[in-house]
């Protein structure tokens, strides 16, 4: 190797400074124009007309039924797909048996499908013209226009957080540990507390994270199924759109701020987590189909 | 011996010593019935009752055409933007030290952390003739909220992090050996990038580009607020569904989600076979 081939080489590696500076800069005004400025934008609206109207609206008691209601449907479905996510990780990881892409595939299935559908459908089945909706009347159960609806919209949005996060997390963890404590004498469920459950922990908190914000956030599905009742089936997203078409603007962005908040969290204990355990990576949001390498 | 193989994995499988298999998976089943097979079904159940005549002048009716022509179009310029503006962020992110780095990454994530409806509500604020942006495009006459390119920056918004966290692992796990291989050949770096590195990270770059597309043909909330939701010119087909469902008009509003649906399954399956060739792909090109 002659001197000048070992001086170009390194230089080769590496674009020019001046390449470098204009591919950071193109990336931060990209970043800034569409991240930056809005984030910033909801908080400059918020404050419009000063911290006292900020703070009476959010105590406002509709404002404050809203948020109940958001934490109900979130309490109710983020432990119920949690349960799942941790069911269907097991099945898929720990055992073999045909059609196991399929079930990949159709756990992922409520990514793909757009919230006004995802609500729709359980009008299709629980509204007034719905397949139960004549029993439910005689009955006198309402499950749209009423919280029912909204928790059922909302695990279905929510579905496949944590599964999808666990299956590749135990499936990188193999058998073995659980077969080592089978034989050793633990049962079923000891093997799953005292064995999978620590393996699987940081995967289970992010997947239970990006669950949860996503069920308070929800908006089409549940705009759908809500009725948008102030004060009883109207959720914090919901409650911000009706400030906001009341052209109560500084309302609508008060209470979108601590959705806003919510977000910011999320995001800080995601990257938190993420730091914790080195295997999770920032794709948990974005719904890559989970496809097993090729060894 | 693959038959031999096959018959001992057989064997293995039956006597697996961990416990659960069947109240796993039964568990599994029908929790995933009941919450989406059942009412996902319900969508082609009740669009079967309709005669074809009844679909067919909802699908195909005027609005309804220039809904799927307004929703595919701006939905594939959002998605296209985002596939070279996400691949300069991640390279950026991948290869470059600079301040705030870890900052920005986690920024990444916003439009998927941030509910849509308060995304909708502050780009339809920021775009208006009085807003941040809106107020400094105004003088050129460029109207933003309430028109198809607010529609358009809604879109581009949610489907920025698609782009930025598929390419990201990929560009990581993209061998320095290569690039040497590529430089001691005489390469610039320029045909190092188009020649080698582009290649390895184009299975990548269009599975981002299809979900960012198939998030952004379902999206409802983030655009409601910036459209001015006038049929045949600002209703993409969300907006239409939702506006049916407004008038208890059920059947067109189901008629109209079964042909989504089915695009959406169509587009599930070509990002699974995407993301199954790019790992393929991969395995065979750097080992």
């Amino acid at each position: 190797m002659t001197d000048d081939t070992k001086i170009n080489a390194p230089r080769r590696m590496s674009e020019p400074p001046f390449i470098r500076r204009l591919l950071i800069a193109v990336a931060l005004a990209f970043i800034a124009l569409f991240l930056v400025v809005p984030l910033a934008s909801v908080f400059a609206e918020a404050l419009r007309q000063g911290l006292g109207f900020y703070f009476q609206t959010l105590r406002d008691p509709i404002t404050v039924s809203a948020i109940q209601l958001t934490l109900l449907a979130a309490g109710i479905s983020v432990p119920l797909n949690c349960i799942f996510g941790v069911a269907a990780a097991w099945t898929i990881a720990k055992f073999d048996f045909p059609g196991k892409n399929i079930l990949l595939t159709l756990i992922d299935l409520p990514f793909s499908i757009s919230p006004v559908i995802s609500g729709m459908i359980y009008v299709l089945i629980f509204g007034a013209q719905g397949w139960f909706g004549p029993w439910l009347m005689e009955h006198n159960l309402r499950i749209i226009f009423a919280v029912p609806g909204i928790v059922l919209a909302t695990m279905f949005v929510t579905f496949p957080f944590v599964a999808r996060e666990l299956i590749p997390l135990m499936q990188a963890q193999g058998r073995t540990e659980e077969e080592a404590a089978r034989v050793l004498g633990a049962n079923g469920w000891q093997t799953f507390w005292r064995v999978t459950l620590p393996n699987i922990k940081w995967g289970l908190l992010y997947g239970v994270i990006l669950c949860n914000a996503r069920a308070m956030g929800e908006f089409g599905a549940v705009s759908v199924v809500s009725g948008h009742i102030q004060g009883k089936t109207n959720t914090i997203p919901l409650h911000v759109q009706i400030l906001y078409e009341n052209n109560n603007i500084p309302g609508a962005f008060a209470v979108a701020s601590l959705l806003t908040l919510l977000a910011l969290i999320t995001l800080v204990l995601k990257t938190w987590v993420e730091y914790k355990s080195d295997t999770l990576r920032g794709t948990a949001f974005t719904p890559v189909p989970i496809v097993k390498k090729p060894r | 011996m693959p038959l031999g193989n096959n018959s001992i994995c057989m064997a293995k499988k039956q006597n697996s010593v961990l416990p659960g298999f069947r109240l796993s998976l039964g568990y599994t089943l029908l929790y995933l019935s009941l919450i989406v097979l059942i009412p996902l079904a319900a969508v082609f159940v009740k669009s079967s009752e309709l005669s074809w005549t009844e679909f067919s002048h909802t699908v195909f009716s005027p609005p309804a055409l220039a809904a799927y022509r307004l929703s595919f179009g701006a939905s594939f310029f959002a998605a296209a933007v985002n596939a070279l503006f996400g691949l300069i962020v991640a390279w950026v992110l991948v290869r470059y030290d600079f301040f705030g780095k870890r900052i920005v990454d986690a920024l990444v994530d916003l439009p998927f952390a941030l509910p849509t409806a308060v995304a909708g509500i502050t780009l339809a604020t920021l775009y208006a003739p009085n807003g941040w942006i809106g107020g400094w495009l105004a003088p050129f006459g460029i109207k933003v909220s309430y028109t198809q390119l607010g529609i358009f920056v809604a879109l581009t918004f949610i489907g920025l992090p698609f782009i930025v966290r598929t390419v990201q692992p990929v560009l990581a796990d993209v061998d320095s050996e290569l690039e040497e291989a590529a430089a001691s050949l005489g390469a610039n770096r320029w045909q190092t990038f188009c020649r080698v590195i582009f290649p390895l990270l184009s299975p990548a770059l269009l599975t981002g580009f299809a979900l960012a597309f198939a998030r952004a043909l379902g999206e409802y909330g983030s655009v409601v607020f910036i459209s001015s939701n006038i049929p045949m010119k600002t209703q993409i087909v969300p907006l239409l569904i939702m506006s049916e469902l407004d008038g208890f008009q059920y059947a067109k509003a189901t008629a109209l989600a079964a042909v989504m649906l089915v695009v959406s399954f169509l587009l599930l399956l070509a990002i699974n076979l995407l993301q199954w060739w790019g790992n393929r792909y991969n395995a065979t090109e750097l080992t």
